[in-house]
């Protein structure tokens, strides 16, 4: 067979139209006044904190203002006190999370795939998905112990059922169409499910994974003031116990701008991985 | 590259649930289809919404298999898809998160036996084919409409199955688009000879495209009637077939043929009930 062009693309009006490089430059002004009105919005909320404690609108006692917290902040920070914590939390959230996901999704894209499988197990996945994750904490503290174990497993159980199920989500709702055109090139059922149906259920389990990042944080934090030697829940709660409040106040913006880093974070991988959807655009 | 097709005494049914009483009701598609595709034609088929034409096409690419009659090709009866034959649908089946050319690789990947380099030199002379190897880095978000066709297009020929099988595949775009493709596809067949089996709802497309046209009433489905189309096609870049007295006529005669098969009959259901 030959291999010449046969229409002239440009002739037939059908080059794709070129990068708007223009409208790309107003859509970069556009969001950097975006951000600069964000940034007015912050700076009105670090405004209440820091006067309505010195007008004595609030108590300053129990709520002291933003210069002594973050005066605490710092101080912590400088001794390694807020590290420490922040670092016991970050790697029972981590490992509880990446267990969940490398659990979650394959099973989710086998549940998907297998129509029956999925009819018997919807049901069940929705109960368990509907209890509560700290509900079930006195259970696996009864079953695993005080220790990290019970705490990370939580963590995962919490994790587990959002990535779950968007996976099952994502991979059964593949465009129809996309599978058909597939099935007519004859491509047998296992190099379909890696060819077209999990890269295009990628951005609904993403979806899911996201979920999870601030759920993670949401029970461990939770799991953390009932039984913890350290990790910010254990933080908050020791502080405020023994009356160190502007310490308490510490842990609960360290737990804000971890929860933030964390949720960037994935929504940057998430972006970085639907760059294709129509969306983005 | 090129293939025969036979369809023999076909019927199709569907169950299908009725809007008044909410049973399934057995709907029959095509009732005693026959339709011959010679090797190297390029055949259309037209007919109403509804008359079965893309039931007849899932039929070829074997993604069904009929109640009763036999579907051959080459002889061989068709029992499920197959590199012999390939389809272009209407919707835009690209993979959104492949390039164009690693669209058309996909075809390749799934016929195998070809180095990772061939398939990408394949891909490539395809592309070339259809007239979009400066698009191939593209993701087909960044393709218009008719681009993206004319990958799906290099993407059922380059494995060169023996039969393309187009299903209404220009009919989601414009009009000036559409002839352009319409001319372009006329080359690819002259210059590929793989059969070509057309369906359309546009009879002006049908007998534009093709050299024999098949229509087909609807209720139940079958061809009533193929009309011989010769038209001089050699100069169709040039000259506006479409101008010609002989292109009126055949208009007029597949149009005469559906306008007198679906105005004066009552609805005709066929629509009996499943024990």
């Amino acid at each position: 067979m030959r291999s010449t062009v046969i229409a002239d693309p440009a002739a037939a009006g059908l080059t794709a139209r070129p990068e708007p490089a223009a409208g790309v430059k107003a859509s970069r002004i556009r969001a950097r006044s975006r951000l600069l009105r964000g940034l007015i919005g912050i700076l009105l909320l670090a405004a209440v904190w820091e006067f309505a404690p010195l007008t004595g609108l609030v108590d300053s006692y129990f709520f002291p203002p933003l210069h002594v917290v973050l005066g605490t902040v710092w101080t912590m920070l400088a001794d390694g006190e807020l590290w420490k914590h922040v670092q016991a939390s970050l790697i029972r959230a981590g490992v509880g999370f990446t267990l969940a996901v490398a659990a979650a999704v394959p099973l989710g894209a086998v549940i998907a795939w297998y129509g029956p499988v999925r009819e018997v197990l919807t049901p069940v996945l929705e109960f368990f998905r509907n209890t509560a994750a700290l509900a079930l904490l006195p259970v696996f503290t009864l079953i695993l112990g005080i220790g990290e174990t019970s705490k990370i497993a939580i963590v995962a159980y919490a994790c587990f059922f959002p990535v779950l199920l968007s996976t099952i989500a994502g991979v059964a709702t593949v465009d129809p169409q996309l599978l058909r055109s597939a099935r007519v090139l004859g491509l047998s059922p296992v190099a379909m499910f890696a060819k077209v149906a999990f890269p295009a259920a990628v951005p609904t389990i993403f979806t899911g994974i996201r979920i999870s990042g601030s759920a993670a944080i949401l029970v461990l934090i939770a799991a953390e003031m009932i039984g913890a030697n350290a990790g910010i829940g254990f933080l908050i709660n020791y502080a405020q116990n023994n009356f160190l409040i502007p310490k308490m106040y510490a842990g609960i913006l360290a737990t804000s701008v971890l929860g933030l880093a964390i949720n960037y974070a994935l929504v940057g991988v998430e972006r970085r991985f639907s760059r294709w959807r129509e969306t983005s655009t | 590259m090129s293939a025969r097709i036979s369809l023999r005494n076909i019927r199709q049914t569907f169950l299908v649930r009725d809007d008044q009483d909410k049973r399934r009701h057995e709907f029959v598609a095509l009732d005693d289809l026959n339709l011959v595709v010679e090797p190297g034609e390029f055949l259309t088929i037209v007919g109403p919404s509804g008359c079965g034409k893309s039931t007849v096409l899932d039929l070829i690419a074997g993604l069904s298999r009929p109640v009763t009659g036999t579907v051959e090709i080459d002889g061989t009866p068709i029992t499920g898809p197959g590199l012999d034959r390939s389809v272009v649908f209407q919707q835009y089946t690209l993979l959104p998160w492949r390039t164009a050319l690693a669209n058309v690789e996909f075809a390749l990947e799934a016929r195998g036996g070809l180095s990772k380099a061939q398939r990408a030199a394949t891909a490539r002379r395809y592309l070339a084919l259809v007239g979009l190897e400066e698009s191939a880095g593209r993701l087909p978000r960044e393709l218009s409409g008719g681009m993206k066709q004319r990958v799906a297009i290099a993407r059922s020929l380059c494995y060169e199955p023996g039969v393309l099988l187009m299903d209404e595949p220009f009919g989601a775009l414009d009009a000036q688009t559409r002839e352009r493709l319409q001319e372009q596809l006329l080359d690819i067949w002259r210059r590929t000879g793989t059969t070509i089996v057309f369906i359309t709802h546009d009879i002006e497309e049908a007998v534009f495209l093709g050299q024999r046209v098949a229509v087909m009433t609807s209720r139940p489905g079958r061809v009533i009637e193929t009309i011989q189309v010769d038209l001089d096609r050699s100069r169709v870049g040039e000259t506006d077939i479409r101008a010609t007295a002989e292109f009126a006529e055949y208009r007029h005669r597949a149009w005469s043929l559906l306008r007198h098969q679906t105005v004066p009959r009552p609805v005709l259901r066929e629509v009996r009930e499943v024990a």
